[in-house]
């Protein structure tokens, strides 16, 4: 029987908005039929992570976290809860952000589970920050004159969270194609309210990389970088702060390529997907955003 | 498709078939075929095939074995609809001529036949029985279940999908069985499969206690609140949270394995194994709230206040607040008489009766 691929996002009790961006992608990835089975599952939502796998009917099965970076969620959460037989961090002999996978068995169900690291921290999650500036810019050839800022949440209890936004920083700001890249915090220096003073170029585009638009993304952000006293009066793309334009780009995770990342994440496990990834890759380059926000 | 049920059959008979009414068996190099309407001896494969060509119950068969999804719990949820284990496929087809009806949850199933023996379902919110299919939005694709069940008919998200806050005025038609399975998987997601495992005596409950050791993080609070014997909070949670009423899932978990609740864990139609998420973050904020010592304080209260009092609260807890009508003023918690009670009990700092909250302030 072909493998069934299981993708396992936050989801939230307050806000309805949250899991879409998984579902989308989740749609993307079934359209290819490269798995048997794909099944949304949710920290916060139905199917919990706790019931997602015996709702599968394949015996082996892809897991891949909608997480942005390795930690609390993907080291603790998702095994416990998907009762992921002798599961130990030290399977994925992780750096923090070089995480591919470990192949498990679910205890409640049998199922043989290749258990990929979060999708936040694969190297093809690069590109969709890039892609996520070009989206919003409009501009398929964004760079130069452009600075890029990577915006993290940032928290003292997981280093991991920090290490995620400065990898793929540092990647970006190695291909040279904008002229300045940072990454800046919510709740850690460098902060994101002073954006500005971290950059030289006229125009900066901000991609915060977070799974889902929400209130960090919607309402926090924007109102801290100044784009607005009030999210909820809104904000112009680009809004001009300090002498600079603010092109603010929204959650990551809502660009369409995302979905590129969670199959790259089961083809490094080992699944059989490289004409999925092909199809998707071409399916939602320069597509619109999964989200209406 | 035509014929692909006599191709199936001649495939499948020399194994011998028993199924619904249908026995097929293999006699050296011929077969005998048996219903409750014809029985044959000795037919050669071609009048097998003769025989097969027009019978309902070899269409019935191909429909269970190549139609219907073969998953174990899927194949008996769809058995259930039609009560296939009870009643003779003659009796069924006359009713799924007519249409089958249940119910799951918040749903209306019917089932019905197709000349192929094919079955196909209809699927609408149990309050829109009686409503024309013109009057309700028709849907084809399972997904659009996840738009309906987002949230509810006051346009409320609705976290919970086992909530009775289901959205009306939808309605699905002419599902074929794999379709119908994932209508209803995705209004109740997990239903199915642990309905299944329960009348399998294979249900794997995990009880409060447990499921509260196993917390981490910022719900590993919820620990501090599990005083083992004394388990009179879980009960008040589970009357908060897992009542007919806020939950249509039938709560099977205990405080533990020995020690059962003593609230009713409702009539759903089926089970819950664990205590949820919404069930968890609830009762972390509890156990937060529980940490606080009692006080004592003395109000000035009319006796109508005080049950105008009781009233709010029951109104809020049974969600009949929104209800209320505009000028029922008979009501506690009809607004103008909240408004009043507010205007002439709280103080500027909305305290009730000009009772400060915090003893030290007085």
């Amino acid at each position: 029987m072909a493998p069934a691929l299981v993708i396992a996002a936050h989801g939230s009790h307050l806000n309805a908005e949250s899991s879409t961006p998984t579902y989308t992608h989740a749609d993307t990835i079934r359209a290819t039929g490269a798995f048997a089975e794909v099944r949304e599952s949710f920290w916060k939502e139905e199917p919990s992570f706790r019931e997602a796998l015996r709702t599968v009917d394949a015996d082996e099965v892809y897991l891949v976290p909608l997480f942005i970076s390795e930690g609390y969620f993907t080291e603790q959460v998702i095994p416990r809860e998907f009762r992921l037989e002798d599961w130990e961090p030290d399977l994925w002999d992780s750096d923090g952000t070089s995480a591919t996978h470990a192949t498990l068995t679910a205890e409640d169900t049998g199922q043989t589970v290749h258990y990929c690291g979060p999708a936040g921290t694969h190297d093809a999650m690069s590109d969709v920050i890039v892609q996520r500036a070009e989206s919003v810019t409009g501009d398929p050839g964004v760079g130069e004159g452009f600075g890029l800022a990577v915006v993290g949440h940032g928290t003292e209890r997981n280093e991991n969270s920090a290490k995620a936004i400065e990898y793929h920083a540092g990647r970006i700001r190695e291909r040279g194609r904008f002229d300045e890249v940072q990454a800046l915090f919510m709740d850690e220096d460098p902060e994101v309210d002073n954006v500005t003073e971290y950059f030289g170029s006229d125009d900066i585009v901000v991609v915060p990389l977070f799974v889902a638009d929400g209130f960090h993304t919607q309402e926090d952000i924007p109102e801290d970088m100044g784009l607005t006293d009030d999210y909820r009066l809104g904000y112009d793309v680009p809004t001009t702060v300090d002498g600079h334009d603010i092109w603010y780009a929204g959650a990551v995770g809502t660009e369409p390529l995302m979905a590129d990342v969670v199959l790259e994440r089961a083809a490094d496990a080992g699944a059989d997907v490289a004409a999925a990834i092909e199809q998707v890759r071409e399916r939602t380059s320069g597509a619109n955003p999964a989200a209406g926000d | 498709m035509h014929g692909d049920h006599v191709d199936a059959l001649v495939t499948t008979a020399p194994d011998g078939i028993a199924f619904d009414d249908l026995a097929v068996e293999r006699e050296g190099d011929r077969y005998a075929f048996e219903t409750p309407e014809e029985a044959h001896g000795s037919l050669s494969e071609e009048d097998l095939r003769a025989v097969a060509a027009d019978s309902a119950y070899v269409r019935n068969w191909y429909f269970w074995h190549a139609d219907a999804p073969q998953k174990a719990d899927r194949w008996a949820f769809l058995r259930w609809l039609e009560d296939a284990e009870e009643t003779p496929l003659e009796t069924r087809l006359e009713g799924l001529a007519d249409g089958i009806v249940s119910e799951w949850g918040q749903l209306q199933v019917t089932a019905t036949v197709g000349d192929g023996g094919e079955r196909r379902y209809h699927v609408r919110h149990v309050d829109d029985t009686r409503k024309a299919a013109d009057a309700l939005t028709g849907h084809e694709d399972p997904r659009a279940a996840r738009d309906i069940a987002k949230h509810d008919d006051r346009g409320r998200y609705r976290p919970l999908k086992s909530a009775p806050t289901l959205r009306t005025g939808w309605r699905f038609g002419g599902l074929a069985a794999t379709e119908l399975v994932e209508t209803v998987e995705t209004f109740y997601p997990a239903a199915v499969t642990n309905w299944h495992r329960e009348r399998e005596g294979e249900l794997d409950v995990t009880h409060w206690h447990e499921t509260v050791e196993r917390q981490t993080g910022i719900y590993g609070v919820v620990k501090t609140w599990d005083r083992g014997e004394g388990y009179e909070h879980v009960n008040w949670v589970a009357e908060a949270c897992c009542a007919d009423s806020q939950c249509l899932k039938r709560r099977e978990w205990q405080y533990d394995d020995e020690t059962p609740l003593d609230v009713d864990g409702g009539d759903g139609t089926f089970p819950c194994r664990e205590p949820c998420s919404v069930v968890v973050a609830a009762a972390r904020q509890w156990t937060k709230l529980e940490s606080e010592d009692e006080q004592t304080y003395e109000f000035e209260l009319t006796p109508s206040e005080k049950e105008q009092l009781e009233g709010i609260v029951d109104a809020v807890a049974d969600g009949r607040a929104a209800d209320i009508r505009e000028a029922d003023i008979y009501e506690g918690a009809n607004r103008y008489r909240a408004r009043f009670l507010r205007a002439k009990r709280f103080d500027e700092d909305g305290n009730l009766s000009g009772v400060p909250t915090d003893r030290d302030d007085e």
